[in-house]
């Protein structure tokens, strides 16, 4: 149920348009290393336009690096496959069905029979705590509750490895809180690996036992940090712990500070509203 | 961790949420009772001065008959089969016109928007058909169908057809790209991603287009029965002026106005019905 990542060397290039309106390619990403492990809960934190989106983009297989090789379980990624989940900061929800429907779209593209698809969702939508909004129209449903469908919608088949592109970024402070404790709960449950991106310092570090920490133009990985927290008692408010502020800052002050490989050394906080 | 297993199956949303959840717009059945009580009064008070002018010479009654007069016709004309037969031949050519106008524009629009060679292979040419005025093209749709049935079809289809294309072209292109990566993740293959999320998403800019046409089938229609046809409402109210049958032109005219409110309400209420998701 879980799959081990690999990225060796990878560079990503676009083609983007100047100011004055002409053609130049935009390095995404160069000499980008990483590895995630099975079953492993990872962050990937950095700056708006450090490339993080591009990362998972190439590990869901929506686009090809252009060197470097992408492996999943050893495998090359040629292009999107169901062993590999996606949930997308804007829900991507078809309007035009229900949760259960949006939940069983997902599982017709994957092959399994009308009862099979119904169980199946009925199961996951319990598990994200939706049972009784099966049938809803996403426009009846908040913010929170459309990212939980999605997220059922992405575990429904089962996927070996689940990408989420800041899937909470929209979401208000307390909701956030309370869909990241189940994402831990959900990830202990399935043992699924888990790439997350975020922007949100504390997010990272409340949810990843690894978090990598990109820094920008071009985008690598700078450090990658184990964070062991005591998670033991739920009770227990992590969040205000002196081992999460120490791992808070730790992380805040790589994000400040240049990368001493990168070429150019402006402070990432200055590339906050940049996209890629 | 049994505990925090618990806590999730117990993360249901809160009441506030369900509660929002819940609302749907639907006006109270007091507010709407008296928009129905006032459009009403309007229509009474088209249909008295209709009656009234007439009656007392304020225009001239020979020309413009009072109400009671054109509904007596109408009655009449319902009574003894005319109605039915103009109708009748009215409706038969614009549904075929426009069941062919939607048959083919939905999915040559469908094509046109989702494979980008076909666009730019057909945009000029539709352009340059799109600003010519259907009526203006009578002429030469009765040159080459000859006065029968087949050059009133073939009008009410090219007069349907482009707010159909074009309408299907825009739903289609502008359909969500963020759905689109969606399907891509999934692995779906073009056709299906097109059949599952491009089409259902296209839907509601479709039918805007399908309710246009079906206003245009009516229209057109009874302007190219004005000039070449043995029955259909556009023929007898031009007969029937010739023949200074006033009451009976206008209750021709008023049978026109009906059909074409039909027409679109039928589509408003099929629209409603398949885009219920849209709340």
């Amino acid at each position: 149920m879980s799959s081990r990542i690999e990225l060796t060397g990878v560079r990503q290039v676009f083609n983007v348009k100047n100011a004055s309106g002409r053609r130049e390619q935009f390095v995404a990403l160069d000499g980008l290393d990483l590895i995630v492990e099975a079953g492993e809960l990872f962050v990937l934190v950095g700056p708006s336009g450090c490339g993080k989106s591009t990362v998972l983009d190439l590990i869901s297989g929506l686009t090809r690096p252009a060197s470097g090789t992408v492996r999943v379980e050893g495998r090359e990624v040629k292009g999107p496959g169901l062993d590999r989940g996606f949930v997308f900061q804007h829900y991507t929800l078809l309007p035009w069905r229900t949760a259960r429907g949006n939940v069983e779209f997902a599982l017709e593209a994957a092959g399994l029979s009308r009862a099979d698809r119904r169980s199946r969702a009925a199961h996951y939508l319990d598990l994200v705590g939706l049972a009784d909004f099966a049938d809803r129209y996403p426009q009846e449903l908040s913010g929170g509750m459309k990212q939980r469908v999605a997220i059922a919608r992405s575990l429904s088949y089962q996927p070996e490895v689940l990408l989420m592109d800041e899937p909470y970024g929209a979401l208000d402070a307390q909701t956030r809180e309370r869909l990241q404790e189940e994402l831990l709960t959900i990830w202990r449950r399935t043992g699924t690996t888990i790439v997350f991106i975020t922007h949100d310092i504390d997010e990272a570090v409340y949810l990843g036992q690894r978090v990598a920490v990109m820094s920008s133009r071009p985008g690598r990985v700078q450090t990658v940090i184990d964070v062991d927290l005591d998670r033991k008692s739920p009770q227990h408010d992590i969040r205000s712990s002196g081992q999460f502020a120490t791992y808070r800052h730790h992380i805040w002050s790589l994000l400040r500070s240049p990368d001493p490989r990168s070429p150019e050394l402006r402070p990432a906080a200055e590339e906050a509203d940049r996209v890629a | 961790m049994p505990d925090l297993l618990t806590e999730t199956t117990a993360a249901r949303p809160h009441a506030r949420q369900e509660e929002a959840a819940g609302i749907k717009a639907s006006p109270h059945a007091r507010a709407r009772a008296l928009t129905l009580t006032r459009g009403l009064v309007g229509l009474a008070l088209l249909a008295v001065v209709w009656e009234l002018a007439p009656r007392t010479g304020l225009i001239n009654p020979y020309f413009v008959p009072p109400l009671s007069q054109v509904l007596a016709a109408w009655g009449q004309m319902v009574v003894d089969g005319e109605m039915l037969k103009h109708v009748d031949a009215s409706l038969l050519r614009s549904s075929i016109g426009f069941g062919l106008a939607i048959a083919v524009g939905v999915p040559l629009g469908g094509a046109i928007a989702w494979y980008r060679p076909v666009r730019e292979l057909l945009t000029p040419v539709l352009e340059i058909f799109r600003n010519t005025a259907a009526l203006a093209l009578l002429p030469v749709f009765v040159l080459i169908l000859g006065i029968g049935e087949t050059s009133k079809i073939a009008i009410v289809a090219y007069a349907c057809f482009f707010p159909v294309l074009l309408n299907t072209i825009s739903g289609v292109s502008t359909a969500d790209p963020q759905l689109l990566r969606a399907a891509r993740v999934l692995g779906l293959s073009p056709v299906t991603t097109f059949r599952k999320v491009v089409f259902p998403a296209a839907l509601p800019t479709i039918f805007t287009g399908i309710r246009l046409a079906g206003a245009a089938a009516v229209l057109v229609l009874i302007a190219a029965e004005m000039i070449g046809a043995t029955a259909g409402l556009g023929y007898f109210i031009n007969y029937a002026q010739n023949n200074f049958l006033i009451p009976q032109m206008y209750a021709a005219i008023l049978t026109t106005a009906l059909l074409g409110l039909i027409v679109n309400y039928g589509l408003v209420a099929l629209e409603r019905r398949m885009s219920r998701w849209r709340a």
